[in-house]
């Protein structure tokens, strides 16, 4: 059988990859051209007429203060939750690699957030936020509690604690990989050698975790920065919008207020920003590799 | 001397940290326990003591059979595991068989539909979903089916799960072995299917918890897609009924737990595979 001849890598093509090319066309590239097309017309979600309007949409994206007011708050959410999800997973995924007993049921334990839904966590951690700590602080101080849901900066503070809670639990697991592919032979050459325990961690460990560190960090940033579902159930925006995230501003601004072409504007402005803050990302990431 | 020294120092080590991780844990799993103890309470003692074990109107069990009618939990669960099952097994054979291909032909075609994926990794959800329901409601109108989300969910994952197929074959999958099977006149497909693909089954597991959770717990496309009350998926019906019903706490509570139940009731009997899978596909 001939395998250079081009009917036979078109055959070989469709079979193995012909579907999935379909799909992923369908689903992903096209939409993509499409929704830059959108954004230069006023859709009203309806109608199939879609009128150019040439550039109107991204100056009504750039004179729409309450979205750059939201992508302001994305961008504080984020850099606080980033740093202790990853704080957090990384001093975790140290204690349950040390070799204490139960590591295992640990590990396992700590990944449990994970399985559940945003939706789902966020209406648990209303309950808890407004019941159960109102009532647990009334109880310590006998006094009268607000919920932390009820202010602005305690409705962000809530988002972090929830994404903290909900993403450490993975992370860790990463980390535990990490962990386990730096070898016990360098690090007791490390220790011969004089190295203490901290010092083995920040000079040999991590050093070594690179790949796990630019893993964990860009899943942390994408996850934080397009943050919906648990924005939605457990604070909806509220008090008066003021924690409605940039995910969520994109969301309303399309499908509730109807401006379908400023609000997909909106969301290729905030793909523009994910696409730079992955660029740096590989860009050091691949810059700060170190090899075994 | 110096060796009972440092195992000494060892175990108190030990002993902190088992004594954070249990604070922690705990911490963890407060909300948990939280909705656990109020589920078998009634409204009344859940608003005045949310934190007592047991309310003062006692024991009651009766927010489970209205909450499961209300929010017409077995069909929605039926339509979260028929959209879920559908969708990761298309993912897994679509992605290990293009990866395959990728791999072993360094065709020009190929690079470009690898290229492509990878690029689209950092598209968000949020640049897609409106293109989505002006193509697919507006313009196709075949928004409203099951048929439809398990499509999207399909295009969604194919790019990270043909990314992890790819790795592992190319690191797990002799080429000798093939060859030797093409000797034997098996052709491409049967070389796949019977010799790569069993070879990749901790790969597929990785994928397939991954991506198994993710369509199981996935709320803004399916809220997108499936606009009719009968389609739902356990997360609109949890959103939807938490709008009608969010002052009736007990219900609540049997909601949420009932929302969370199945995939925890799976946790405790594949604990070890899903932990063991999450760690696999982190190591590259």
């Amino acid at each position: 059988m001939k395998t250079n001849t081009l009917s036979y890598k078109i055959k070989q093509y469709l079979i193995f990859a012909g579907l999935t090319t379909f799909i992923f066309a369908s689903v992903v590239l096209v939409p993509f051209v499409y929704g830059l097309y959108l954004t230069f017309t006023s859709w009203d979600g309806v109608s199939l007429s879609k009128p150019f309007v040439g550039i109107e949409n991204y100056v009504n994206a750039f004179a729409d203060t309450s979205y750059w007011q939201s992508l302001g708050r994305t961008f504080i959410y984020s850099a606080i939750a980033v740093i202790l999800v990853n704080a957090v997973a990384f001093i975790i995924a140290y204690m349950v690699t040390s070799g204490i007993k139960g590591q295992n049921f640990f590990r396992a334990g700590f990944f449990v957030p994970n399985l559940i839904g945003g939706i789902v966590l966020g209406y648990v951690w209303k309950f808890v936020f407004n019941k159960a700590l109102v009532e647990l602080a009334e109880t310590i101080t006998s006094g009268h509690a607000k919920s932390l849901l009820a202010t602005e900066t305690g409705a962000i503070a809530a988002l972090i604690i929830v994404s903290v809670w909900q993403y450490a639990g993975y992370m860790m697991l990463i980390y535990v990989a990490g962990f386990m592919s730096v070898s016990e032979d360098v690090i007791e050459a490390a220790k011969i050698d004089g190295c203490t325990g901290s010092q083995s961690i920040f000079y040999i460990s991590i050093p070594l975790m690179t790949a796990s560190f630019v893993q964990c960090l860009f899943l942390t940033i994408t996850r934080c920065f397009m943050v919906y579902d648990v924005n939605l159930s457990l604070t909806n925006g509220d008090p008066y919008g003021s924690s409605a995230l940039a995910a969520m501003h994109v969301y309303n601004q399309a499908f509730i207020n109807k401006n379908y072409g400023t609000g997909q504007a909106e969301a290729l402005i905030l793909f523009v920003i994910c696409a730079i803050i992955g660029g740096i990302q590989v860009y050091v990431g691949k810059k700060g590799e170190v090899q075994a | 001397m110096e060796n009972a020294k440092a195992a000494r120092n060892k175990k108190i080590r030990h002993a902190i940290m088992i004594i954070v991780l249990t604070i922690l844990f705990i911490a963890f799993i407060f909300p948990f326990i939280m909705v656990v103890i109020n589920v078998f309470k009634v409204k009344a003692d859940i608003t005045a003591a949310p934190l007592a074990l047991i309310g003062k109107h006692g024991f009651t069990l009766e927010n489970f059979p209205n909450a499961i009618e209300k929010m017409n939990f077995f069909r929605s669960f039926g339509n979260s595991l028929f959209i879920t099952i559908f969708a990761t097994i298309g993912t897994i054979i679509l992605s290990s068989m293009t990866a395959y291909l990728i791999v072993r032909n360094n065709w020009k075609a190929n690079k470009i539909l690898f290229v492509l994926m990878i690029a689209s990794m950092v598209i968000p959800f949020q640049v897609l979903m409106i293109p989505l329901v002006s193509l697919y409601g507006g313009v196709f109108g075949i928004l409203n089916h099951r048929l439809t989300l398990i499509f999207m969910h399909i295009g969604f994952s194919l790019s990270m799960a043909t990314f992890m197929f790819h790795g592992s074959i190319h690191t797990n999958v002799p080429i000798s072995l093939e060859e030797a099977a093409t000797i034997d006149g098996c052709n491409k497909f049967q070389i796949f299917a019977q010799i790569v693909f069993p070879i990749l089954k901790p790969t597929i597991a990785t994928v397939a918890i991954i991506d198994a959770m993710a369509f199981w717990n996935d709320y803004l496309l399916p809220s997108l897609v499936l606009g009719r009350k009968e389609l739902y998926t356990i997360p609109i019906a949890t959103k939807v009924f938490y709008g009608t019903y969010s002052t009736d706490t007990g219900l609540i509570m049997a909601a949420l737990l009932l929302a969370m139940l199945p995939i925890l009731l799976l946790y405790i009997f594949l604990q070890k595979y899903i932990v063991e899978g999450i760690t696999a596909g982190a190591v590259k």
